[in-house]
């Protein structure tokens, strides 16, 4: 198991070619208490950097980029109703989507440790 | 660069998010803005609203110019009460709202919003014959907002004033730490509250003595916005401006048809014979917030355009105000708020849309 992330903070866990996405504590951070996720369709393809879904907060509406290419398996609909969870679990149980993942490009996905050094440029 | 009001410190101390706002930095919230807008709806906030302007008045309130460009009759408002209206321009639009206070026979406290206040002042100043003082006073005075049910309860524990008998847009006088001050029973939240007025160098203090209470906590811009929208209540600039008129914008009852004051003519004509656009309110049928900007469409049609757009706390959907073709403005009516390839399913609604509120409280 890998997880990676993105330079709009998008991150994904991937396991095989099983694939997690969700947006980095940062990014919860930066948004502000999150009021709604607009969740895919089970099925629907995701295109590595482009937009599949937004998340809306008290402050603003973000599209969210796929960091990786695949079909969408199962979603997050606690978010549906309880979008907050975001906020408090960005990285775990804030989850969005899961995907089986039919490329194997992974250039311009970060390590961890990458994603901690860009965010220390910010600001 | 943009100015810090006096309690500037106190926000950042409390790690207050900033924010331009007006041509002031900000906070626009310190714990999270659903958490500051629950607080207000259930116990009590407090808002540093320094930026706001204030400006005096000193003289004949019926000859000297001064009752010119505003939709109501200031000469009509008692002693001791203020009242909501707008600074209005010659084609009926609204140059800023704004509350006027009546101090004393001869004398006044008019309160404008801050982005505007150095346009309105010199405006107001040209309408005026020379008789009258007329002085901004905007850096003198220090404002703070107390809003929340419980508010009438902290402020009795602070200061000495018949707070059971302070009608709503009524004030009075204080004295606060051998200073006097203003406290108005007015707000923007819809919450029972008040506005403390008070010179600069007792900003801080008022401020530490609301937060000692336990019962008060700080809420910033972005709480403010929501509270008001919740109620329905307009913000300048968005809901009002230069080229919407009180009539368009659904406020008539701030307005006094009958009094000759600058553009009331177009605003007579649009009472009587009605307007091609109007305000609307609307709920959305999900969580999606409509914002600012986004398109108004029905019957497949752009109608109008959303002029505020907020999630509500207390509804837990989507909530806005928006200007649109007369035609479609009906309660009831179905529509779509667009931006891009986001849609959001919408019906006209009454205001307020939050009925809880607790400002009109006996």
């Amino acid at each position: 198991m890998k997880i990676f992330y993105t330079k709009e903070h998008e991150w994904v866990k991937i396991e095989g070619t099983t694939g997690t996405i969700g947006i980095s504590v940062y990014a919860a951070e930066q948004l502000g208490d999150i009021t709604y996720v607009e969740v895919p369709d089970v099925g629907e393809d995701l295109v590595k950097g482009e937009t599949f879904c937004s998340v809306e907060s008290v402050k603003a509406a973000s599209d969210i980029y796929a960091p990786v290419s695949g079909v969408v398996t199962a979603t997050n609909d606690e978010l549906m109703e309880t979008p907050e969870i975001v906020n408090e679990s960005a990285e775990d149980e804030g989850w969005i989507v899961t995907l089986e993942i039919t490329d194997t490009d992974r250039e311009g996905l970060l390590t961890a440790e990458e994603y901690d050094a860009y965010l220390e440029t910010l600001d | 660069m943009d100015k810090k009001t006096v309690l500037f410190q106190k926000h950042t101390d409390l790690k207050a998010k900033m924010v331009p706002f007006g041509g002031w930095e900000m906070p626009i919230q310190y714990e999270g803005i659903i958490a500051e807008t629950e607080q207000c709806r259930k116990s009590v906030s407090v808002f540093d609203t320094c930026h706001i302007g204030e400006f005096r008045f000193k003289g004949n309130i019926a000859t000297s110019g001064i009752e010119k460009a505003v939709s109501f009759y200031i000469e009509k408002i008692p002693v001791g009460r203020c009242k909501y209206g707008f600074l209005m321009n010659e084609d009926g639009g609204v140059v800023d709202d704004l509350i006027v206070y009546r101090l004393a026979e001869d004398e006044l406290m008019i309160v404008v919003n801050a982005a505007t206040c150095e346009n309105d002042f010199n405006y107001m100043n040209s309408l005026l014959d020379g008789s009258s003082e007329f002085v901004n006073i905007s850096e003198k005075i220090s404002k703070i907002d107390v809003q929340g049910p419980f508010a009438k309860d902290v402020m009795k524990d602070i200061f000495d004033a018949d707070f059971d008998n302070m009608k709503y847009f009524g004030f009075s006088h204080v004295t606060f730490d051998d200073k006097e001050i203003l406290i108005s029973r007015t707000g923007y939240t819809g919450e029972l509250g008040y506005e403390i007025y008070s010179d600069v160098s007792q900003a801080e203090k008022i401020w530490d003595s609301l937060l000692a209470d336990e019962r008060v906590k700080p809420a910033g811009l972005g709480a403010r916005d929501i509270l008001r929208l919740e109620v329905g209540l307009s913000l300048y600039g968005q809901e009002l401006d230069e080229n919407i008129t009180p009539v368009e914008a659904g406020l008539p009852f701030f307005v006094t048809f009958d009094k000759d004051f600058i553009g009331a003519d177009v605003l007579r004509k649009q009472n009587e014979n009605g307007t091609d656009r109007v305000k609307i309110a609307f709920e959305a049928a999900t969580r999606r917030s409509p914002r600012h900007g986004y398109e108004i469409h029905a019957d497949g049609k752009i109608i109008g355009e959303v002029t505020s757009g907020v999630f509500s706390t207390m509804l837990k959907k989507g909530i806005g105000l928006g200007l649109v073709e007369t035609d479609f403005s009906k309660t009831g009516q179905q529509i779509k708020i667009v931006s891009g390839k986001t849609q959001i399913d919408a019906k006209i609604c009454e205001l307020p849309f939050y009925k809880g509120g607790t400002a009109r409280k006996k």
